[in-house]
Order: structure tokens, then C-alpha cells, then sequence
């Protein structure tokens, strides 16, 4: 049984999936989606504890051995990813009840759960796999299930938006499909540990240049690394409420992860020195933690100012492996766990507020606040998470990347960080103006409180976001230990010019 | 000379590649959109193929007296990508039915004139 979990984690979601699409309507399809999600959630968890106290597990599919057959791989740096992709999965659900009956119509309920396990699949299996192609194919089958989710929201906007996203994200996977057929031509295997071995060698090759660049370029545009973040605003705006929650935690979350992988386990660090991978990591985070931030400021829909923000926490992250050092990785991969917390938390207030008043645009949710109370409490909380300020979440992050950034003396990397945190203060402030401090408009005298299925997931979240910023041990120590197994060359080697 | 004919496959692979990305790009129609990013798919399907190829070799199907075969494992992992592609085709093209519907027209321009989201 033990060895199973982690193809069991893909499997169960997969079958599941057509399954669901075929049960009756009602809430029976939504009761089968909790179950699958939570089993998945105990499976990622007991996985990672495996792998803390084990050491790596190796699965080979069908008993093909490696490099010939896929091989599932798992390490620590998987482990987590796949834990927060299913954690999160599991507190949606719940979530997900009400929010999807209000604004999905009711006979695409079944084929919504369906869709969503199969985005579920894909994530998991992304992160299990320790094959290029498999890879691919899995980043597909998440990305054509999420154009479906994000298709299904209220506006029309909805489906030009999951049109433009299936445009970029299809060029995206391509770029990715490009750099693995360039490699494998170079070094005829696709397994990542067998790639490691041999590419230090080839590392010279024009062709792996070439396909190491369309490989970045891909995983780039599905990670919406600033300026490929173009389909991300919108897609995260019009998507119904939990699909954005969702996504927002887990979608880029997992291609950050792909990253990564890409970077530290196959490509060899000399190689990377060689090129300016870093200094254009460091560069599109700055870049994405103010224009971003300036952009959110400026919006007038709640969750597009939330998308916005998004592109500006993923910039935090790209700075975090441009530093490459274990410390940046450390803190990157960190963040990567907060942010999921803080963000689903906030997508899932704003959830409550639409569930409420059908908008979220901030003319109508002036004076909200008084009236939901909790919804607005977690706002406050999770937004000051957001922001960094000592104990919560947010906070833990930033110190690690300061760190990060102080240990190489980039103090260009730590005022943008730091002006960056100033710009959330703004952004979030504007929320919770509108929210709380401005009179509440006519229209909203009667509204109430969301109902306790909506807002026990969401202050499960927001208490995620105080434990977490309080104790570290889980977060950083498991961050830590897959920093380790990344193998993050020491500081000393880097010399970008950025950095200095 | 003999650099561009020993290397066809490749001249054919950018070629498809870039009018493909620039029928993407530069296409104001949805539909016209999604021919193009076929066209670029289906290029990077004969780039996995022609890689396959070995000089010489026979078809990967075995036979006595051939000592040298053809790499059959780009031929499988293309198979994979071209359902692939034909699933995002069929999800794009589903998109662009029901972008007709609620918008009556299927040019980015007009439908970005309509409510400035595309």
C-alpha cells in the first residue's frame, strides 16, 4: 500500500472524474468531490511524512524500470506542492457547496465537479511524476480542464477569457513540448534523473541552449512570470468564485514548481551560470512586484485587483529563485505556501461578499464590513498577511527573502520588496475603506452574514494564516530540507549583475 | 547549399512554426486563431518525428535479417500530443460557438469593443 500513494493520488481523481460527470444531479455529485479530495489530502499528507522520514520514494509504472518506463519521484520539494495542491482542494470543497450553486447553472453542476477533478488529476500528477513528457501531458490535462472551470462563470466575459487563456496556455505547453523534444534529441531520455546525469555533459550544445529557452518560455507563460502574465488577470476575475480559489492557489503554484525542477534537478548549475536565467528572474520579479502592485491599486473589481496582486506575490517568488541560493529557495518556496493560504482566503471572502450581493465590484460593497462581520474580519486578516506584517503568514515569507536578498547584498532586491509590502498596504487599504469605512449604500441594508458553509473553509484558512505565521516549523523546515535536495549551489558562485 | 538540403525537415518545421505563431498573433478572427495554432502544433509533430528517424534505419517493427531501426518512442509521445491537440481544438472551437451566442460575432476587435475583455 505504501509504495501506491503516490500514483494512487493521480488515479483516484481520474476515475472519479468520469464518474461524477454521470451521477445524478443534486449534491450528490459535490458529496463524491469531497470525499475523493479529502482521501487525496490524507494520501498527500501521509506521503510527505513518508518521504521526511524515508527518504525518496521511486514507483516505476507497470514495473517498467527507469529511465525506459515513468518513474513517480518523489522528494521532499513534490511532496509539499502536492500536499498544498490536495490541502487546498479539500478546504474548497466544502466551500464550494453554495458559492457554485448561486452562480453555476444547475444541470453543469455534475460537469463542474467532473472538470474539477480532472484539474485536481493533473496537478497531482505533475507533481508526482518524474518524466518530461508526463509532464506535458498532465500540464494539459490541468489546463484544459481549468479553460472548461473558467468558461463556466456568469459573465460573458467569462468565455473570452477561458479563450484567451487556452490560446496562451496552448502556446505555452508547445514552447514546453519544443524544449523537451529538443533535449531528448540531444540526450534520448526524458527521465529527470537520468537528465541530470547526462546533460552537464551536452550542456554545451546550441540545441539544449534552444531547448532550454522554449523549455522556460513555456513553463514562464503558465506560471504568469511578469510579462507573460496576460491571460491571468482576466481569467481569475470572471471564473465562478471557487474556481478562482482554487487556481489562485494551486495552478501557478504548480508550474513555480515545474520550475523549480527544471532549474535545480536537470539543468546543472554551471550551465545556468553561463546563461542569464537568474538575472532575468530577479529582473521580471521586481518588475512584477511593482508594475503589478501599481495595477492593483487601480482596479475597480475586487478580484481583478486580487489578480493583479497575484502576479505581484508570484514576482516574489521568481525573485526568490533568481537569488539561487538555498536561502532564496527556501524563502520561494515558502512564500509559494503562503501565498496559496492567503490568496485562497482572500478569493474565498470575496467569494462570500459575490455570494451575498451578486458583484464585487467596490462601488457596491461600500459599509459591507458591518454587516458581514466574519467575511470581513478574514479580509483584514488574510490582507495583512498579504501585506507582511509579524505574525501571520506573509510575514515568515518576506523575512526569508529579505534574508535571502541581504546575504547577497542585493539592495536594489530588498527596497523593491520592501516598497512592494508598501504598495499592498495600499491596495488592501482600499478594500477595507470601502468595506468598512465608507456608508453603507441603500441597496445593501438587508444583507447578511454569509452562511457557516462558506465561512468555516474560509476561517480554517485565515487561522492557517496566523499558525503558520507563528509556528515554522512545517513550512520552513520542510522548505528547508527540499532547498537541500534541490541542491542549491552555494552563494558565492552567483555573480549577476544584478546582484550586485 | 548542401547545409539548407540535408537539413529539410528542420526548414520545414520553423516554417510551419512561424505561420503558425504569426496566424495566432496577427488574425483578428477566433476561428482563424485556432487554425493557426494547429498549424503550429502539427510543426512541432513533425519536428518529434523527423527526430525519431534514424539514418538508415528500418521501420521499428521487428523483422530478421534488420539490424537497425528507427526510434519508435518520438512516434508514441506523439500520438499522446496529437490528442492532445485535438482536445484544445475541440475546447477552443466550443469556446467560439458559445462566444457567437452571447456576442453574435466572433472578431476580437468587435468583441473588444463590445466590453473591452479580450
Amino acid at each position: 500500500m505504501g509504495n501506491h500513494i503516490s500514483l494512487l493520488l493521480v488515479v483516484i481523481p481520474l476515475i472519479a472524474a468520469p464518474i461524477v460527470a454521470v451521477l445524478p444531479r443534486g449534491r450528490l455529485p459535490w458529496l463524491a468531490t469531497l470525499i475523493i479530495t479529502f482521501i487525496c489530502a490524507v494520501l498527500a499528507s501521509s506521503q510527505l511524512w513518508m518521504v521526511l522520514n524515508d527518504g525518496v520514494i521511486s514507483y516505476e509504472l507497470g514495473g517498467w524500470a527507469p529511465p525506459w518506463g515513468i518513474e513517480y519521484r518523489i522528494d521532499a520539494v513534490n511532496a509539499l506542492v502536492a500536499l498544498i495542491v490536495a490541502a487546498i482542494a479539500a478546504i474548497t470543497l466544502p466551500y464550494a457547496l453554495l458559492s457554485a450553486e448561486k452562480e453555476i447553472p444547475q444541470q453543469q453542476i455534475p460537469l463542474f465537479y467532473s472538470a474539477f477533478l480532472l484539474c485536481l488529476t493533473g496537478l497531482l500528477g505533475i507533481t508526482q511524476t518524474g518524466d518530461l513528457f508526463n509532464v506535458f501531458v498532465f500540464l494539459e490535462i490541468s489546463s484544459l480542464s481549468s479553460y472548461a472551470l473558467i468558461s463556466l462563470g456568469r459573465n460573458r466575459q467569462a468565455l473570452t477569457s477561458a479563450y484567451q487563456y487556452l490560446i496562451m496556455g496552448t502556446i505555452g505547453a508547445t514552447f514546453f513540448l519544443i524544449g523537451v523534444g529538443l533535449i531528448y534529441s540531444q540526450t534520448g531520455t526524458l527521465n529527470m534523473q537520468d537528465l541530470a546525469k547526462l546533460l552537464p555533459e551536452l550542456a554545451h550544445l546550441k540545441t539544449v541552449h534552444t531547448g532550454f529557452a522554449f523549455i522556460m518560455i513555456g513553463i514562464a507563460l503558465k506560471l504568469a512570470m511578469y510579462p507573460l502574465h496576460l491571460w491571468l488577470p482576466n481569467a481569475y476575475t470572471y471564473a465562478p468564485s471557487v474556481v478562482t480559489v482554487f487556481l489562485a492557489a494551486t495552478a501557478t503554484k504548480v508550474a513555480i514548481y515545474i520550475m523549480l525542477r527544471v532549474l535545480f534537478t536537470i539543468f546543472p548549475n554551471d550551465f545556468l551560470l553561463a546563461t542569464p536565467t537568474y538575472d532575468i528572474f530577479i529582473l521580471s520579479g521586481m518588475a512584477a512586484i511593482i508594475i503589478a502592485s501599481i495595477y492593483a491599486i487601480y482596479q475597480s473589481n475586487i478580484k481583478k485587483l486580487l489578480a493583479y496582486s497575484s502576479v505581484a506575490q508570484i514576482g516574489y517568488i521568481a525573485l526568490g529563485i533568481g537569488f539561487a541560493s538555498s536561502k532564496g529557495i527556501t524563502a520561494a518556496l515558502v512564500h509559494l505556501f503562503n501565498h496559496a493560504l492567503m490568496k485562497a482566503a482572500l478569493f474565498m471572502a470575496v467569494g462570500a461578499i459575490i455570494y451575498r450581493i451578486g458583484s464585487c465590484n467596490m462601488k457596491n460593497i461600500n459599509g459591507l464590513g458591518k454587516q458581514m462581520p466574519w467575511t470581513f474580519g478574514a479580509i483584514v486578516i488574510a490582507g495583512l498577511s498579504l501585506i507582511g506584517i509579524p505574525g501571520t503568514a506573509g510575514f515568515i515569507s518576506k523575512w526569508y527573502l529579505v534574508t535571502a536578498a541581504l546575504e547577497q547584498q542585493a539592495w536594489i532586491s530588498v527596497a523593491v520588496i520592501l516598497f512592494g509590502s508598501l504598495l499592498a498596504v495600499i491596495y488592501i487599504g482600499k478594500l477595507i475603506e470601502a468595506l468598512y469605512f465608507k456608508p453603507v449604500t441603500d441597496s445593501n441594508q438587508s444583507v447578511q452574514e454569509a452562511p457557516l458553509l462558506l465561512l468555516v473553509p474560509l476561517w480554517v484558512l485565515v487561522c492557517a494564516n496566523i499558525y503558520f505565521g507563528l509556528d515554522t516549523s512545517l513550512t520552513v523546515g520542510v522548505a528547508e530540507k527540499a532547498a537541500d535536495v534541490l541542491g542549491v549551489i552555494n552563494t558565492s558562485s552567483i555573480s549577476g549583475v544584478m546582484n550586485k | 547549399m548542401d547545409f539548407f538540403i540535408s537539413h529539410y525537415n528542420y526548414w520545414i518545421v520553423i516554417f510551419l512554426m512561424m505561420v503558425g505563431l504569426y496566424t495566432v498573433i496577427n488574425r483578428g478572427n477566433l476561428i482563424k486563431k485556432i487554425i493557426g495554432l494547429n498549424i503550429f502544433q502539427v510543426s512541432v509533430f513533425f519536428l518529434y518525428i523527423s527526430i525519431g528517424t534514424v539514418k538508415e534505419g528500418a521501420a521499428p517493427i521487428i523483422t530478421e535479417g534488420v539490424k537497425l531501426y528507427s526510434n519508435p518512442l518520438p512516434h508514441v509521445l506523439i500520438l499522446t500530443a496529437i490528442v492532445v491537440g485535438v482536445a484544445t481544438t475541440a475546447l477552443g472551437l466550443a469556446l467560439v460557438v458559445r462566444i457567437k451566442e452571447s456576442y453574435g460575432t466572433i472578431e476580437e476587435d468587435e468583441i473588444h469593443e463590445m466590453d473591452h475583455s479580450l
